[in-house]
């Protein structure tokens, strides 16, 4: 009997040849872009990221000299922010995956409202910034105590803002850790008689570090690139200093980036910085999500 | 009878932290109402009134002068229906206070940094099929329009004698930009989720599948900026209109934030198809390639449906992309080659210079309970028709 | 049974629902104390699980539901006032498969010991050591006690989980299956302990290899679609059953 592929009709072989075509052209063209822009950043401003132009502080209203304060700026801001909201991530997907009923509506609703969280845009994060953080929380600390500073935009409450944007993410990956620990080893501890809360301190949590760990640095990834929601949460174009306290405000690589090439007074001269500041912010990112992969891939072949 | 298995002291630690877990777990569900109170109690100032005690408003200006003094008793006349687009002219001196032209002249905006302007680094003139003029009678007829009237109107013109709200432009522009994204970011998503899922040696899978992720990784600043600088020349070159800045800028410039989104879904969804239907499709004599449109695709259909709709929450509600590369010119027009202004953007690029507690600091929170509540609406129809049409297709129903 | 036994384990028309679906019918048994009881039959006859209701494991299960009486030392331990915790506490089990934590040897065995409360190092050592020879694994690993579990063959993993079992010192061992994931050499090695063991504590074994039960127990139970069809020596069991499902099941008749 005949079994060779050349015994198909020819339509037929050819529209496979395309079907398959057009896919491989479409994964090509992605795979085309990424590497078009990062080339495109690369050429027009690799020169410009020297050593000087990391430590240094901005000159001439930002036409000139470094970015240090933005990256200094952004470091803090991403710092406070796992600070704020990891230990809730991780509380949550510790309850989702130890605690939680499958059927009971709470567990679905916390389900739901993370979902949710993930598909909510960002600058409608910004405005809960305002509304929830400055107005209310701000305010009525501001009222409390007397102060002044609660009630403005500053590094907390822009922290605060992205830790709650983050939260899915830090979930996510959390959640997945956990549910990667094998349910015999969780059995076997209990047998020996330990509590549930002892079993997820002494044998399922040593066990999903690495999860924490992803989780945490993604969303570090996802909130040093986050400009929308801090638009009007506290971060400025234009300081002298790094902010002295978390009340203050703060410079950022991101929105520096966005004002420098929307608004900058002389941009024909900012336009090399303008890619260099880029490439730092992009650099920044990818390393961090880059780091996260690894780590969640070697998660999985474990 | 003596019982031997009496709990010993059970630790009162424990059962707090037991509880602790559960109350930490609720701060995603409060969060979610939060939002929605919060951001609808600052739009509520609309009901009572508008120009009641404004507090400080902060200023993210880029300018030494930090605009605390209320930047609207410098009118930008801006008038949409004359399809007039601002145009910043890097090589003019001393900013002129809110000239009008007429068309060929030089239109320089005053000291008003969040309004990002319309970057033309080959010339500061306004093409000369534009009017340029505004209208008196327009404004002078907003006066009498109630809220509800303002806010369905086609102008939005927030910073005048009579503020205009009229969303309508605002979600034209919304939608126009969307959809080029869609259009063209969903089938690339797609195919080459397909490409990955069914068609790619295990080695170049590897290569390919984290690559495109990472595209979900460059910040929506960088994508617009990539747009603002490179796209806005090319595609200025390939079309030869006179926008720099227009909704097909904008919309390649989401479709780039939209790929990796709807790649990673669809790339999901397709590979959870069980291996026994490709077995069976194959077994029967059709080629891979048969088998991944004709049987993978369709059994995957509601997770790739589910990834093109997240991609259009994801696109509707970016605002950077859209600040950066769309014009950011409320125009109420179909057409794709002129600027448009998308929701998002508008909340963005406006609330730095607003004034907190007005009328149009309102309506900005009141655009951003309607974004939160569009996209938590597509979520829950995300989850509920994914859901339900996956079990029930691979329970043959 | 003979009288001069004492009941460590009583089931009195003891039910067990999976959901809607009845696992366990009205099982009435003793199991003698210090004595190995088997539980024979085949693949999916309860005998796992009414292992699993005497220490309360199928609790983690969702949806299930249990009737009628499980009586250790005379007291129901579904009954309301009985701690799980310190009920699992003093019931040691082994499981089918071995799941040493991934923690070093040392730290296998003393998990157990200070859940609840803080003993000196010194006794720590002594209860390893002693569980480890009791579990004729001290010789192999002494040299190697802060490695890995997970460094160890499959066999020496199951006497790991056997040591860290008797490491709290239970009364009742329960052991599901223990040898079925072993070579034939390990296996020897299991049933061997087993024997050991079964001078200090209570044992009760399940098997589905019929001759494993013939070896090493003094009473067998034999379960069929979730009920108890036989209870006797096993001796009796094994040359002269009194039920005709005994009597095929033993001669190989079904499987």
């Amino acid at each position: 009997m005949q079994f060779s592929a050349s015994t198909q009709p020819l339509p037929k072989r050819l529209l496979g040849f395309f079907a398959v075509l057009i896919a491989l052209t479409a994964a090509v063209a992605v795979v085309g872009i990424i590497l078009g822009m990062f080339g495109n950043f690369l050429l027009n401003g690799g020169t410009h990221v020297t050593w000087e132009f990391l430590t240094e502080f901005p000159r001439n209203s930002n036409t000139e000299g470094g970015i240090w304060p933005a990256l200094a700026g952004t470091t803090l801001l991403v710092l406070l922010m796992t600070l704020l909201g990891v230990p809730v991530g991780t509380a949550t997907a510790i309850y989702l995956t130890e605690f939680a009923k499958q059927d009971s509506w709470f567990a679905r609703s916390v389900r739901f409202a993370v979902n949710t969280l993930a598909g909510v845009p960002s600058i409608v994060f910004g405005l809960f910034g305002v509304g929830f953080f400055i107005q209310f929380m701000g305010g009525s600390i501001d009222a409390a105590f007397g102060s002044s500073s609660f009630g403005d935009g500053s590094l907390l409450w822009s922290a605060a803002t992205l830790a709650v944007l983050t939260l899915p993410v830090v979930i996510v990956a959390v959640e997945e850790s956990l549910r990667a620990v094998p349910r015999d080893l969780r059995e076997a501890s209990l047998a020996l008689g330990a509590t549930r809360l002892q079993t997820i301190v002494k044998v399922v949590i040593p066990n999903s570090v690495t999860g924490i760990l992803t989780g945490s640095i993604l969303a570090v990834g996802r909130g040093a690139g986050e400009v929308a929601a801090i638009l009007f949460v506290g971060v400025t174009y234009s300081s002298e200093v790094l902010p002295s306290a978390v009340t203050e405000k703060f410079m950022h690589l991101g929105y520096h980036l966005f004002v420098l090439s929307t608004q900058s007074p002389d941009v024909e001269k900012t336009l090399p910085l303008q890619f260099a500041t880029t490439l730092v912010l992009l650099g920044l990112t990818f390393l961090l999500n880059l780091t996260a992969i690894l780590i969640r891939s070697r998660l999985r072949k474990r | 009878m003596n019982n031997p298995f009496r709990a010993t002291r059970r630790n009162i630690g424990e059962l707090i932290a037991e509880w602790s877990i559960r109350a930490i777990a609720s701060v995603s569900i409060l969060v979610i109402f939060l939002i929605f109170i919060f951001v609808f109690r600052e739009a509520s100032t609309l009901l009572t009134g508008s120009e009641e005690a404004p507090t400080e408003q902060t200023s993210t200006s880029s300018q030494e002068t930090s605009a605390t003094s209320t930047t609207q008793s410098e009118p930008d006349v801006y008038n949409p229906d004359a399809e007039e687009p601002e145009v910043y002219n890097p090589e003019a001196e001393a900013p002129a206070s809110g000239e009008e032209g007429a068309p060929g002249e030089f239109i320089y905006i005053a000291a008003n940094p969040a309004y990002p302007h319309i970057y033309n680094p080959s010339s500061g003139l306004i093409p000369p099929d534009i009017d340029a003029t505004s209208s008196e009678e327009e404004v002078i007829a907003g006066d009498t329009l109630s809220f509800g009237e303002n806010f369905l109107s086609s102008t939005w013109q927030p910073v005048g004698e009579v503020p205009k709200f009229g969303i309508v432009p605002l979600l034209i522009g919304t939608a126009k930009t969307t959809l080029i994204a869609i259009l063209i970011g969903a089938p690339l998503g797609i195919l080459a989720a397909l490409f990955v899922a069914f068609f790619a040696k295990p080695w170049i899978r590897e290569i390919v599948k984290p690559g495109i992720e990472l595209l979900a990784g460059f910040p929506s600043v960088v994508i617009g900026f990539f747009c603002l600088v490179t796209v806005a020349s090319w595609v200025q070159d390939v079309t030869g209109v006179p926008y720099r800045l227009n909704a097909i800028v904008g919309g390649i410039g989401l479709s780039l934030a939209v790929i990796p989104i709807v790649f990673s879904i669809a790339e999901d969804a397709l590979s959870a198809v069980p291996k026994t239907l490709r077995e069976a499709s194959l077994a029967l004599g059709s080629t891979e390639w048969q088998t991944a449109y004709r049987v993978m695709l369709p059994a995957a259909a509601p997770g790739v449906f589910a990834a093109v709709l997240l991609g259009i929450g994801r696109a509707f509600g970016e605002t950077m992309i859209a600040i950066m590369a769309t014009g950011n010119a409320p125009l109420s027009s179909f057409s794709p080659f002129e600027p448009a202004r998308t929701v998002a953007a508008t909340i963005g690029s406006e609330m730095g210079e607003v004034v907190w507690g007005s009328e149009h600091y309102g309506v900005l929170f009141l655009l951003g309970v309607l974004l939160f509540v569009f996209s938590f609406g597509l979520n829950a129809v995300t989850e509920l028709y994914v859901k339900t049409r996956f079990i029930k297709r691979f329970q043959g129903k | 049974m003979a009288k001069d036994l004492q009941t460590k384990i009583q089931a009195q028309g003891f039910n067990f629902h999976y959901g809607q679906k009845q696992a366990l019918f009205d099982i009435n048994l003793s199991i003698p104390e210090r004595k190995v009881t088997a539980f024979i039959g085949p693949s999916g006859c309860g005998k796992s699980t009414f292992l699993r209701s005497i220490n309360r494991m199928n609790d983690l299960i969702e949806g299930t539901r249990i009737g009628g009486e499980m009586v250790v030392d005379g007291v129901n331990v579904y009954d309301k006032e009985v701690d799980v915790v310190t009920l699992r506490r003093r019931i040691g089990m082994v499981f089918q498969k071995s799941i040493p934590f991934p923690k070093s040897i040392y730290e296998n065995i003393t998990y157990g010991l200070t859940l609840n409360q803080s003993r000196s190092k010194s006794e720590l050592d002594e209860i390893v050591e002693s569980s480890l020879r009791r579990s004729a694994l001290w010789d192999e690993v002494k040299d190697r006690l802060h490695h890995s579990a997970l460094g160890m063959s499959g066999g020496q993993q199951q006497r790991l989980c056997i040591a860290r079992a008797i490491a709290i010192n239970p009364e009742i061992l329960l052991m599901d299956e223990p040898c079925s994931a072993l070579d034939p050499i390990s296996t020897a090695k299991v049933e061997e302990l087993i024997e050991e063991l079964k001078d200090t504590y209570t044992i009760v074994l399940v098997t589905h290899n019929m001759q494993q039960a013939g070896r090493v127990s003094d009473f067998t139970g034999f379960f069929l679609m979730g009920s108890l069809i036989e209870f006797d020596r096993t001796r009796t069991i094994f040359t002269s059953p009194s039920k005709k499902e005994t009597e095929d099941y033993i001669t190989g008749r079904f499987g």
